[in-house]
């Protein structure tokens, strides 16, 4: 049994239309379970992912924000997840300056054909997340009501 | 306008919960109302297509690829660097599994080439200059001077018998022999046109000479002749650059340096061709004589990851060896002939069968093994040692001739061509396809198709599927009046651009350009400003450009950075 008012995590995951979004809905296809803490937003490529939008996802209350995008060598514009393993290789080396730590911060690759993959790494994101408890230290206060 | 909160696969069907499931289901349908409210209407782009393709590489991928094109009515052009069309399949003897002769089955392809109006080969040019894309490209062709003149020329060969310069080396040969300055690389060239050889002919070097052009009765020659640039427009690029054998030089423990008995597999092609330096009779190149001990070593730089070789399986190996050596076999009996192996790989239709023939009808020893030092002997053999793996032992053969079975790997020409096209390529420098299964034959780049080695080691009858498949989809493309493009582009906010290129350099289409324009200022003057814009018909919709810019003035159709803010802040909500 669940427990009541027990601590739930809120993951923002970005997904690329190619590859992981299609993992996605296959682990839903094989009714594969992960937490309802995870949303996604669905993005053409790993590479849209706009550093601000994690910022902003911190902001505004997430705990945790986990990229997912093809395989290296596999994406469908060829290099976008190259970019975005750059960019967030340094966003998030700051964020962890700043004081978002790590594990609260992911990218993973997960091809069309990985349902089990995409079940199982949310699962064990959300439990990570969830261990860290709330994301206070970027969080702005004005967004609350 | 539309948006799909995807509560089927992502939410009812994964979460055992209801009453968590519920409020997931209601936060997505948040999150796409609050994307919903931010769209705009989108519409699909049109550009025209030029109904004429061009083919780069005039080997039997380019040639297949041409006449299916030209069969469907559409014009097309093949750029070859070579004096002549015909590729390595020209210097090949025979093919396997048939063994019919390799010209026998190309030259009539050639000629048909060089007779179908839709066809038109520029022989000895290269591409210097890719711009536009899919359905009207732009491409500046160098035809490179032949001192010739094409048109006047009837290819009747009296230059090149009379020519002084006798010692220079026949490429087309590989050097196993020599030609004249003036040439025609072989009998069944196409076009069948002279060429003169800038490095060596003393009239173009010194002044001193002039004797082709004073036998040539039809006037042809013309030593002021110059290079030229050509521009045409095309709706599809066909790239089908080919392949080299690797060079040997870092290969030391198989003395192809030391010996002109050690001979690559290519080489002993031209060796047993009747057109060849020999005439076809199977002769070492040292001395003339007949070989009687022949070894093959497959797998020379093939599967080698130690970093001399390639890393990848050349795949035609396997089978031409095989092909060598039934050869041999079957026309000198009294020769024994040896084949080291790691593995025997002959995956094809009645490929397996043609191997067996070789070690069953005509005792092959095949070997398996890897040939550790090729050394050649004052007494004018060979010393081959190496290891029986399967009788563990150590084995040495004195050899008359030892035969190399080079990797083969992408033509030096590929990479710059492939930054010109903005194709990508892979770390072996073959160009990556679209999809690796589904989309074999066209590059991920809109408009560039692939045929042949270019894209990966290949037979010839893969070869040729691959032309035909290529020239269907440059076909399907063709045959449409104007393209619809995807409408999820990216799009530049002009006011906001400061022309700082970032964009530019993380596309991977190359579908951002930039150029000047004028903007008015609050104070009523004008201003020149560089500014990006996005081609919608070659933009894929990645938005790697949207995350590199650093001003904001890029933004993406369908995905636009207010939308994916909103959805952030929707499922954020408390």
């Amino acid at each position: 049994m669940p427990e009541v008012n027990a601590y739930k995590p809120k993951i923002v995951a970005f997904c690329c239309n190619w590859c992981s979004y299609a993992g996605a809905d296959l682990a839903g296809t094989n009714r594969l379970n992960y937490p309802a803490d995870v949303k996604i937003i669905r993005v053409p490529c790993s590479c849209r992912v706009n550093p601000m939008f994690i910022l902003r996802a911190f902001q505004r209350g997430a705990d945790g924000v986990i990229l997912c995008g093809c395989h290296p060598g596999d994406c469908h514009y060829t290099t976008g997840n190259y970019y975005a393993r750059r960019r967030m290789t340094l966003l998030f080396s700051m964020l962890d300056y700043l004081g978002i730590e790590k594990e609260r911060t992911r990218v993973e690759w997960v091809s069309a054909a990985e349902g089990a993959k995409f079940a199982a790494t949310m699962n064990e994101f959300v439990s990570t997340v969830a261990a860290l408890g709330e994301n206070k230290r970027l969080e702005d206060l004005r967004c609350k009501e | 306008m539309l948006e799909v909160a995807n509560i089927r696969e992502q939410c009812s069907w994964i979460h055992k919960d209801k009453a968590t499931a519920t409020e997931k289901a209601i936060i997505l349908g948040r999150a796409a109302i609050a994307k919903v409210q931010l769209n705009a209407p989108l519409t699909a782009g049109e550009s025209p297509v030029v109904k004429r393709a061009l083919v780069i590489g005039g080997g039997i991928a380019g040639i297949q690829t041409a006449l299916d094109i030209a069969e469907a009515g559409f014009d097309v052009d093949i750029v070859e660097k070579q004096p002549t069309i015909g590729g390595k399949m020209a210097q090949i003897d025979k093919t396997f599994p048939t063994l019919d002769c390799a010209a026998c089955i190309l030259t009539p392809k050639m000629v048909e080439c060089s007779q179908n109006e839709k066809v038109h080969i520029y022989a000895y040019s290269e591409v210097e200059e890719v711009k536009g894309f899919v359905g009207n490209f732009t491409v500046k062709i160098k035809k490179k001077a032949r001192y010739v003149d094409e048109n006047k020329c009837t290819g009747c060969g009296d230059c090149t018998t009379k020519c002084p310069m006798k010692n220079v080396p026949n490429e087309f040969n590989l050097g196993l022999d020599t030609r004249r300055a003036v040439y025609i690389p072989f009998a069944q060239a196409v076009p069948k046109v002279a060429t003169i050889d800038p490095n060596y002919c003393n009239m173009l070097k010194n002044g001193k000479c002039g004797l082709c052009a004073k036998v040539c009765g039809a006037g042809a020659i013309d030593y002021k002749q110059k290079d030229q640039y050509i521009e045409e427009q095309y709706g599809a690029i066909v790239v089908a650059t080919g392949y080299n054998p690797i060079k040997l030089d870092k290969f030391e423990e198989f003395g192809y340096s030391l010996s002109k008995d050690v001979v690559t597999s290519l080489e002993l092609e031209r060796l047993m061709n009747a057109a060849g330096p020999t005439g076809g009779t199977l002769l070492r190149p040292s001395d003339g004589k007949h070989p009687h001990t022949i070894v093959f070593v497959q797998c020379v730089g093939s599967r080698d990851t130690s970093g001399c070789g390639k890393p990848y399986c050349s795949k035609i190996c396997c089978m031409y060896t095989a092909k060598h050596a039934m050869l041999i076999r079957e026309k000198y009996p009294d020769t024994e002939v040896y084949v080291f192996y790691i593995d025997v790989r002959t995956p094809g239709k009645n490929f397996d069968e043609f191997y067996r023939r070789a070690v069953e009808q005509y005792g092959v020893h095949y070997i398996k093994g890897m040939v550790g030092k090729v050394a050649p002997r004052a007494n004018g053999k060979i010393m081959v040692q190496a290891s029986d793996l399967l009788m563990d032992e150590q084995l040495h053969i004195e050899a008359d001739l030892v035969v190399l079975a080079a990797a083969i790997e992408p033509d030096k020409s590929a990479r710059p061509l492939a930054t010109m096209l903005t194709a990508s390529m892979d770390t072996n420098d073959f160009f990556t396809e679209a999809h690796p299964k589904l989309r074999p034959v066209e590059s991920p780049t809109a408009g560039i198709f692939l045929s042949g080695v270019c894209q990966g080691p290949k037979d010839i009858p893969e070869t040729v599927s691959q032309a035909s498949a290529a020239a269907a989809k440059v076909i399907g493309l063709l045959v449409k009046d104007k393209l619809t493009t995807n409408p999820c582009v990216a799009h530049c906010n002009e006011l906001m651009c400061n022309g700082c290129s970032s964009c530019e350099r993380v596309c991977p289409y190359g579908a951002i350009t930039y150029s000047d324009k004028e903007f008015r200022m609050p104070d009523r003057t004008t201003q020149l400003r560089r500014v990006a814009s996005v081609n919608p018909a070659v933009c894929q919709g990645c938005g790697a450009c949207t995350v590199a810019c650093p001003s904001g003035a890029m933004d993406l159709n369908g995905f636009s950075n207010s939308q994916i803010m909103a959805e952030v802040d929707a499922i954020c909500q408390k």
